[in-house]
Order: structure tokens, then sequence, then C-alpha cells
């Protein structure tokens, strides 16, 4: 059974003219690692706000077609019910910590559902260690780096113990150094616990590797939606400009070229290294 | 930018620091009291030195000097009025002086105790301490989410500020009237980003099941520990003493001691 | 041109973000200045147009100190374009907020006209001209601060951060741009810690790390020079990646572009076929 699923979901926010998406039509498996894309404005944050249901409950706006998120109809559930679900981690690191301390801030959606406190030590101790930021637990979030942040943000909606974790362009404000390792710590959730991850993102470069279902958006219409190594070999994809990893426009370049090539497309440079190494017959 | 420094707050750790919040402000309230009820310079005196080892000991002897000399104005004002009063009411040089200096001695005690308070307590513990005196979670939540942000708004006015700057406003220039209009560039800027992060804010607050329950928990609970009972007998003690003076110790004037001794 | 000579520089709260900078910029390069977040990237961008002012050290724009001119004369010759286009619009409509300068700087309103006119069709603007900035996309907010900016034409232009949340598309477009300004030999600055951008663009790289410049250069030397990214907590890009991963294939190793990176490898793999 999929933990996300829509059929025709068409949106509109209040008063808008047109929907910001429509017809939406989307399954996303349990533990699958999905990647949203496509160009600025084409409805993924807007997808991203039904998946726990501040769209409709917050934005309020016009919901058409039907959505469920792990089992649940998100229309009869308030966002508070839909949270212990979902959690979503959203683009700027500042404007989702509200705590003067990272532990604080860690144990805040627990505090919300009214868990005992010694559960709640507990779960944000396990927190922070799994997300590597324990030395950081008593620090304030001005002293913290925007990487650091997004860490403390990620483990927010981890100590809720969510099912399904969304990120809407977590590491836009990060160098790419930091957000290489906020990806890690993502991909590590994702294998080690099992937990459903839905990334929208622009940076393929740094992100398709780990991605097992990659969903292209424009102008809030599904255009693609498969697995990776397809999707990015695809006409389609490049035509809209998504930005397609260097790797998968060389391999492809040089198939064109008429280069023999295993047919296994890269995503990232080890992979085409090793593509290349084994054309060359190469060992290194 | 320096201006807003003062309003980051930073975890300290001091005997003074760790002490409950409630018991602190019950401790400010009892010198308050006391220093109301006292008059006479010598008791004044007193309670201003018993006071300084807890300066001592928080470790904010800096801070604190400095918060001293912010009231030093203010101090000065109640000097020269309460001597020029007293002195052309016909009362003597002396007595007139040791008056005004009691009055401008007692704000000291005033502003010493709170800001004794007010340095040795994180707004993190200010807000938990009034959560758990009954106070609505909503305002709490408010007040250290207030505290968080004002360093964050501080910096962007700052940008917002070297941005207008970059596209030649001159905020110097102009009269008075155009002075204030030149403003409009940042303020703008800055109250609509206000709204963004406010909407962006309740959003993450939804998200994390704000309002699930009505019996919220709280990863910190305030304890009292060995040292604020100690705080709590050492206010006693002073309260009890103080009272015990006023109502039966006759207390002489400097201006007698001094007679009495030379 | 900018000279910055052992410039160094203190926040007033203690933090020491230059120590010892020095870099010439000559008119009509493009240089894209990289670095960790933290590295002083923006405070060192921030001493050419006078917004910061050197603790110790000086800095020239034009042979003039910037201590002995205001920011808003400096500003006529060294634009910046801060990183958040929210930071800066406040008018009612886009035409406005590029005429905003302009009336600062004292133009005549003949020439106002003319120039926001220039601005809104050189960044395809022309059709919001009577629109909030507030109304417009993230993107198109982007485009209208840097219409701000170009309006008064200034002749180095400074870009904190452009790409910051944009699309591939978008990004595309910069770059075009670019390309276009120093074709019109404007100096052109960006700072920036997209690899990947800074690769397709191919300028002079500075980087810089805990407030010192740890190597200067073209792209290609830089970006593909392990010891000096890794120090400066920068990614190489792609490219350079899968030649790193080579290095018994004894490929050169300034390479970042995808073009140059298949004429090469045809011509290694070709040679194998035979």
């Amino acid at each position: 059974m999929p933990v996300i699923e829509t059929k025709n979901l068409t949106y509109t926010y209040p008063g808008g003219t047109k929907p910001s998406i429509s017809d939406v039509s989307i399954k996303i498996k349990k533990g699958e690692f999905a990647l949203i894309t496509g160009p600025s404005g084409c409805g993924k944050t807007t997808l991203c706000r039904c998946f726990n249901g501040l769209i409709p409950h917050f934005y309020q706006g016009e919901l058409k077609g039907e959505i469920k998120v792990t089992g649940l109809n998100i229309l009869e559930n308030p966002i508070y019910e839909m949270a212990k679900h979902v959690g979503l981690v959203f683009q700027n690191p500042e404007n989702q910590l509200f705590a003067l301390s990272v532990e604080k801030d860690v144990a805040f959606g627990l505090e919300n559902l009214g868990v005992p406190r010694e559960e709640i030590r507990k779960r944000v101790n396990w927190t922070l260690n799994l997300t590597g930021i324990y030395d950081l637990r008593e620090r304030a979030p001005h002293e913290l780096s925007g990487g650091q942040q997004q860490r403390v943000a990620i483990a927010s909606i981890l100590a809720m113990q969510p099912e399904v974790m969304v990120l809407d362009e977590p590491t836009s404000f990060l160098d790419p150094l930091s957000a290489k390792k906020i990806f890690k710590v993502i991909y590590e959730l994702n294998k080690k616990l099992g937990i459903t991850v839905v990334l929208v993102e622009h940076r393929l470069d740094l992100t398709a590797r780990y991605a097992d279902h990659i969903i292209v958006m424009d102008d809030g219409k599904v255009v693609l939606d498969g697995e990776p190594r397809e999707i990015l070999s695809s006409e389609e994809a490049r035509l809209i400009g998504i930005g397609i990893p260097k790797a998968t426009r060389l391999y492809h370049i040089l198939k064109k070229d008429g280069v023999k090539l295993s047919n296994t497309v890269p995503l990232s440079s080890d992979e085409m290294a090793n593509l290349l190494k084994e054309a060359l017959k190469v060992h290194d | 930018m320096s201006v807003f420094d003062g309003l980051k707050f930073r975890r300290v750790y001091s005997p003074i620091h760790n002490l409950d919040p409630r018991i602190k402000f019950i401790y400010v309230l009892a010198i308050f009291v006391i220093a109301i009820i006292f008059w006479e310079l010598i008791p004044l005196i007193v309670l201003f030195i018993i006071q300084i080892p807890f300066v001592v000991l928080a470790g904010v002897k800096r801070e604190w000097l400095r918060s001293m000399r912010g009231g030093a104005f203010l101090a000065s004002i109640i000097f020269v009025t309460n001597f020029v009063v007293a002195y052309f009411a016909g009362r003597g040089l002396a007595e007139s002086l040791e008056n005004a200096i009691a009055l401008t001695l007692r704000f000291i005690v005033l502003i010493e105790s709170f800001s004794i308070f007010f340095l040795t307590t994180s707004p993190d513990h200010l807000g938990l301490a009034l959560e758990q005196t009954g106070m609505p979670y909503e305002f709490c939540f408010a007040f250290t989410t207030a505290v968080r942000f004002v360093p964050v708004l501080a910096e962007e006015a700052q940008t917002i500020m070297d941005a207008q700057k970059a596209r030649g406003l001159e905020l110097e220039r102009g009269n008075f009237l155009k002075r204030i209009r030149n403003y409009i560039p940042i303020l703008i800027p800055l109250i609509v980003s206000a709204i963004r992060r406010s909407l962006e804010l309740a959003e993450a607050m939804e998200s994390r099941a704000w309002g699930a329950t009505k019996k919220r928990t709280n990863l910190y609970v305030l304890k009292i520990h060995k040292n604020d009972f100690f705080l709590i007998v050492i206010t006693i003690g002073i309260l009890a003493t103080a009272i015990f003076i006023r109502l039966y110790v006759p207390i002489p004037s400097l201006n007698q001691l001094l007679k009495g001794i030379f | 041109m900018i000279e910055v000579e052992d410039v160094y520089f203190r926040y007033p709260n203690g933090v020491e973000a230059l120590k010892g900078v020095s870099l010439t910029i000559k008119n009509g390069e493009f240089v894209a200045i990289m670095g960790q977040n933290g590295a002083g990237k923006t405070t060192l961008v921030k001493h050419f147009n006078g917004l910061l002012k050197p603790t110790k050290g000086r800095v020239l724009v034009d042979e003039a100190e910037t201590t002995k001119v205001s920011v808003a004369t400096l500003a006529r010759k060294v634009g910046f374009v801060f990183q958040n286009p929210d930071h800066q619009l406040f008018c009612e409509t886009a035409e406005e907020e590029i005429a905003f300068a302009l009336k600062n700087f004292g133009f005549k309103e003949t020439i106002i006209k003319r120039r926001v006119q220039w601005a809104l069709n050189l960044l395809g603007l022309t059709q919001y001209k009577k629109i909030s900035p507030f109304m417009l996309s993230g993107g198109e907010r982007k485009r209208v601060a840097l219409a701000s900016v170009l309006a008064w034409n200034p002749k180095i232009l400074i870009l904190d951060e452009p790409t910051i949340g944009q699309d591939y598309q978008q990004k595309e477009k910069l770059r075009q741009f670019i390309l276009q300004m120093k074709t019109q030999r404007k100096t052109v600055i960006i700072v920036t810690h997209d690899v990947e951008f800074v690769a397709e663009c191919n300028p002079r790289v500075v980087l810089m790390r805990e407030g010192k410049i740890v190597a200067d250069g073209e792209a290609k030397e830089i970006l593909t020079n392990e010891e000096v990214l890794t120090q400066a907590s920068i990614v190489p890009p792609q490219i350079a990646q899968i030649f790193m991963q080579m290095p018994s294939l004894q490929l050169p190793k300034n390479i970042i572009d995808v073009y140059e990176a298949r004429e090469i490898l045809l011509k290694m793999l070709r040679s194998d076929a035979k």
C-alpha cells in the first residue's frame, strides 16, 4: 500500500485565479526516497503542503480530488493529527526554530502532543545523537550555522517519529558541503529507520544518486514520474530545463557520439568514473 | 549592531543563574519593600552592600556596572531635586545632603536588585517560570519567541539599511520631516519580511502539532533545590531583621553618629 | 579598478571577518568570490562600495580611497545587488522601484524615464512595470532588484549569491546576462558557493577561507585543485570529480566543462578501440 496517494488532486489558493496544482495523481511507496523537482513556481511546495494538511486546513482555498497519507484522509484529520505521521522540514531553517535552545526545539512537537517528560527526554537524546548534534543541545539558534540549524529542524521533526518526512528545498541557503552533509543525514534516516522521504530539490547533482523515484512537475502538473535513471535520460527532462547532473549529461553526450558504455545511466560522478574505467579497461 | 548585541542571551552557569527565577523574584520584591520602608542612610548602605556578593557569585560584574551606569543620570536628578527641595525648605546643609544621598541610594538599591534578577535569569528560564506560575502557554511562547527573534530582526534591519544605501539612500539628508521619510524604504521591507516570517513560523508550528492537546507537557521543569532554599532563608532573614529594626530600633542619622564620635 | 591593500576588518561585536586581504580587480574582469558561509566573502565585497570601511589597510575604487567618499558617491560606480530582493523592494510598482536609485542620485526626470524603460526591457520586465513587486514570483522579484541597480549603469556590478533558490533555467538566464555585461566591458563580481554555476561561467575565482584569500586564478585551475578546495570546504564540480577519480589515465587535470571533457574522452576511447 502506498504511503502517499493522490488522485486528480487540484488546488487553488484563496483568491487565486488558476489552480496551483492540477490533476496530480501520484503514489509514493513505503520506505521510498522520492525526489520532486521542476522549475520554480511549478507547484512543488504547494503539493508538499497537502501532505500534512496545511492545505487545506491552514491555507483554506479549494481542494479537489483525493489524497491519503499513511492511510489517513487529510480532509478528516486536523494538522496536529497528521503531524504525528508526516513531518515537514522547510526551506529557511531560521523560521522553523522557535526555542532558545536546541533541545527545547527538538522537544517542541512532543510537548505539544503532551508526551510525558521522561519519554520526551529519552526521545530528544535519541534524536540528537542520531542527527549528530548532541553537543549543540544547549546552544541558542543564533549561535548555530545554517547547516546546524537545518539539522536541528530535521531533528525536531524526527523526534516525533513520523513515518514520512517531507523536505522542501532544505539546503537552498546552505553551502555545498553543508548541503551534502544534510543529504547524507536524510539518506541514512531513510535507510536505517525506513522513513519514507519526499525531497523537493533543484540540485539534482547532489541528490539524484539517493533517489528511488523522481517526480517532475511543470506548471502545476506532473509531467514525468518514474525511475531516476530513466527520467534523467529523457528528452522531456532536458527540455523542461531541470538541472540534470553533469555526470549524466556527459554519459548521454558520449553515448550520442557512439561510445560503447554500459546501459546503466550514471547519476553521480563515482558511477560515471566507474563506467569510464570499465570502458577503458583500467583499474584504479 | 553593537546596540543589539546586549539582547543576545547567552547561557551561563553560576549558583545565582541556576536559582529558581520565582524565588529570585521574591527576593527582589523583599529588597524592594525594605528599600521603601527605610529612608535613613545607614540601613540603605547596608542593603546596598549585602547584595554585592550576589553580583560576584554570578560573575556579572561588568554587565552589572554597565546597568548601574545606565541609571546614573536618573540617580543624579533624584539627588539634585531632593537636595534642593530639602535645603530650601530650611533643613541644614548636612541634613539635606544626607537625606538626598539616602533617597538616591534607595533608587540605586532598586536598580541593583532588578539588574541582578535580569542579568542572571535567562529568558528561557523566565518563560518557564511564567508558565509554571500559571500564565497561559500562548503568552509564554510569545515571550520566548520574541526574545529569540530580536537579534534576527536587528540583523535584518541592518541588511536592509545596507541594501538601500547601496541604492543611494542617504538617511542623514534633509530636514527633520525628510529624515523621517528616509526611513520608509527601510521600514516597508522590514515589515513585509516580518509578516512573511510570521507566516512561515505559523506553518512550522502547525507542522509540529501546535495545539494538539490542552495538557501540554514540558521538557524542563523548575524544581526547588538546596540553593533556592538558602535564598528563601536569606530573604526571610533580611526581611524579618529589617522589619524588626524598623519597628523597635531607633536609627541614628550619619550626622548624629559622626558628631557622637568626634 | 578595485584595489584592496592588506585589509583587516573587525565587526563591533569583536568578530574578525577579514584578516589581511589583498586583491586587485581590473576593469572588465569577471570574478567569482567563493568560500564557505562565514569565510568573509560578503564582508569583503561590502568594502567595495564603502558599506564597510577597513579596520586596517585600505580599499581604493578607481584610485579613490573608500574612507574618503560617501557610500552614495561610490554606489554610482559600484552597483550592489543583495542576495534577498525582499530586503530592498518597497515601492508600489516595479517602475517606481527602478526609479528609486535614479532619484536618489539626482538624475533628470526625462533621463529617469528613459533609463527605467531600458532596464525593464533589458531584464524582460516591461509587462510588469505597473505591477507591485510584491505580487511577482521570487525569480521575477530578483530580476526587479537587479534592474533597479542596473538602471544607473554602474561600471562595476556586484551580485551577492545570485543563484540561491534559482532553478536551472533562471541560472542559465543569469549566465547569459553576465556574459552580456562582460561584452560591454563591465566589471562583474559574484559572491557564490554554487560550484556548478561557476564551472559553467569560467570566471576568475578568488577562494576565501576564514577571512583570508587562499587561492586566486582561473576557474578551471582553482576548481580542479583538490588541496585548496578542501581547505575552503568546497566540493569540486562534477566533471572535475570524474576526472579526479581516474588518476592512472593521466588525463589533463583542469577540466570542468562537459564539452571539453567529451573531447578528451572521445580521443581516449577511440584510440583505445583501435
